[in-house]
């Protein structure tokens, strides 16, 4: 699945000034994530039309890039993220960063996770028969 | 014989033969300097200097230097060398660091200086089938009227834009077929910018060549222009004191700038002795007019850094070659006791691949200790959605940094288009230490 990545500085206002464009166009956000170091942040997000969206965010002046995530479905029950997280260990792939969102109907919640060989780990969930969503039709 | 030449005599002339030609034209101007310039009579008067003991341009370096302050205490005509009624043209340098200084020039100065530009033009390159776009200044500033005169000397077409507008300044590039593009490095770089947010095709245009000046830049910069627009860019030199543009120009090898030496006499000194350096050696560029009428200057202080080179060019010129300017005495910055040049940044920050060229450098003052930090815009080419990777690529850049400067730095990553863009001359210092204890 493809997310997409905006630059922002560490000043009140950057995050509304992409929000507010997001808004303008009427693009829902499916799934977010805001990391930040002391100096500047990353807004991670998922939306319906990924390349489209950043295309319109560059030309508003944004940095923002489309990356290829995983989003894995995992069961809403006590343990679910830890067993999906036990097979990219024990296959040995470490983890950059993950947020999880959880689908409006179903028993799923469903974990963004990037690593650094997605066809790799694609391949391990497959085994282990752990849904993976390539589209977003929530 | 060499294309580019514009006065074939003269370009090429056996040095020997440039030297008596130089020697004749310094009796002249000297004996101009003393019965005519009061402010420079004085100062030889002062260390009891006659200038008829002068007889070789190696006595030359036993003269006062002139700085930029003679000539601004000589505010508004005590520089100009002739009655007013001679004077054709008044020119006027900026007073951004300080009060301005005043240049008057008679008809056969815009005559020469209409020829010196020609050449320069010429050497760049440029021939009677371009179209040149002079997006410097016109008025007071040198740089359009200058390159304007020069360029319909040569009898290309001249479009004089002067700055800013610079959607309209694309437009007429594309409508005008403009050929040469004339104006401040920082601006060439902003109006691509520009242009490419306005998807300009370059191939639907006949831009092939770039002629900048006004303003230092590095080798680094000329990459970066020559990558976002689809010219050769050529790096020409002048200064308003000494004539405008047209002092000096780089020819196709790019191998350091010709100086219009028939007419203008480089020195390079030690800018804290004002001992004169070797061929090679850098400091700080010194000239004395040859030929000026209105207003000569003896040994003018530029505060530009260079190195001259006297062997002669692949390009078959003799004149000699002097080190592009990248930084001047003045913009040298002491950071926590240490010299920095804006110059080194530049040349560091643009190595990184994808770094845009925009850049600002801020200087504060926390717990009595000098904070440099160095400000970049991310751009797409060089952003990650990885922290680590931004982190790295920030550390990477202050080590490098450090190692250049031997300072310690801080590089803050700023969000595209937060630096402000020049369509003049760019500031890239900000120094927002207190001056304490200078007046």
């Amino acid at each position: 699945m493809k997310q997409i990545s905006v630059f922002l500085e560490n000043k009140p206002g950057s995050l509304y000034a992409v929000l507010q464009k997001l808004k303008e166009q009427a693009i829902n956000l499916r799934a977010l994530s805001l990391a930040d170091t002391a100096e500047f942040g990353v807004l991670r997000f998922i939306v319906e039309e990924p390349e489209k969206t950043a295309e319109y965010l560059q030309k508003s002046g944004f940095t923002a890039t489309v990356t290829e995530v995983l989003t894995v479905g995992v069961e809403d029950r006590p343990g679910g993220l830890c067993e999906v997280v036990e097979i990219l260990t024990q296959s040995g792939m470490s983890i950059e960063y993950l947020y999880a969102f959880v689908a409006p109907q179903g028993r799923h919640a469903y974990v963004v996770l990037r690593v650094e060989d997605p066809d790799k780990a694609k391949r391990f969930l497959n085994e282990h028969r752990i849904p993976i969503l390539e589209e977003l039709t929530l | 014989m060499v294309k580019t030449l514009w006065d074939e005599h003269i370009e090429v002339l056996p040095r020997e033969i440039l030297s008596k030609i130089q020697l004749n034209r310094l009796r002249k101007v000297l004996a101009r300097a003393y019965h005519n310039l009061p402010y420079y009579r004085r100062k030889l008067e002062e260390q009891n200097i006659d200038i008829y003991n002068i007889t070789s341009l190696a006595d030359l370096e036993r003269l006062p230097f002139t700085t930029k302050d003679d000539l601004r205490q000589a505010y508004p005509f005590g520089a100009i060398a002739e009655p007013m009624h001679n004077i054709v043209r008044i020119h006027s340098s900026s007073g951004t660091t300080g009060s301005a200084t005043v240049v008057g020039y008679t008809s056969q100065d815009i005559e020469i200086w209409s020829q010196l530009m020609a050449r320069t033009l010429a050497g760049c390159g440029v021939t009677q089938e371009d179209v040149i776009q002079v997006a410097f200044g016109y008025g007071l500033f040198t740089g359009g009227l200058g390159v304007h005169y020069g360029a319909e000397k040569l009898k290309a077409t001249v479009v004089p834009m002067s700055v800013g507008n610079t959607l309209r300044q694309i437009q007429i590039l594309r409508d005008f077929g403009i050929s040469v593009l004339c104006c401040t490095p920082s601006f060439a770089l902003y109006l691509a910018e520009v242009a490419r947010e306005n998807h300009v095709d370059w191939s639907q245009t006949r831009l092939r060549l770039g002629i900048f000046g006004a303003e230092p830049w590095s080798e680094e910069m000329r990459t970066e222009i020559e990558k976002k627009l689809p010219i050769k860019a050529f790096d020409i030199y002048g200064l308003s004191e000494v004539i405008g543009p047209g002092v000096a120009f780089e020819c196709e090898f790019h191998n350091g700038l010709h100086i219009s030496e028939d007419h203008f006499f480089p020195e390079i000194i030690d800018p804290r002795t004002g001992k004169v350096l070797g061929e090679g050696e850098f400091g700080e560029l010194v000239f004395t007019t040859l030929t000026k009428e209105g207003t000569p200057v003896i040994r003018y202080r530029t505060g530009d850094l260079s190195a001259l080179f006297y062997e002669p060019c692949r390009c078959g010129r003799t004149l000699v070659r002097m080190q592009r300017v990248a930084s001047r005495t003045d913009d040298m910055l002491i950071v926590r006791g240490v010299n920095v040049y804006p110059s080194q940044i530049e040349s560091v920050i643009l190595s990184f691949d994808g770094v845009e060229p925009y850049y600002q450098i801020v200087l504060t003052r926390e717990n009595y200790s000098d904070k440099l930090e160095v400000q970049v815009e991310v751009s797409p080419r060089f952003f990650s959605d990885e922290i680590k990777v931004l982190e790295k690529l920030k550390k990477q850049m202050e080590d490098k940094l450090k190692a250049e400067l031997n300072v310690s730095c801080e590089v803050k990553l700023l969000e595209p288009k937060s630096i402000i863009r020049s369509e003049g001359k760019a500031k890239r210092v900000i120094d927002l230490r207190k001056k304490e204890g200078v007046s």
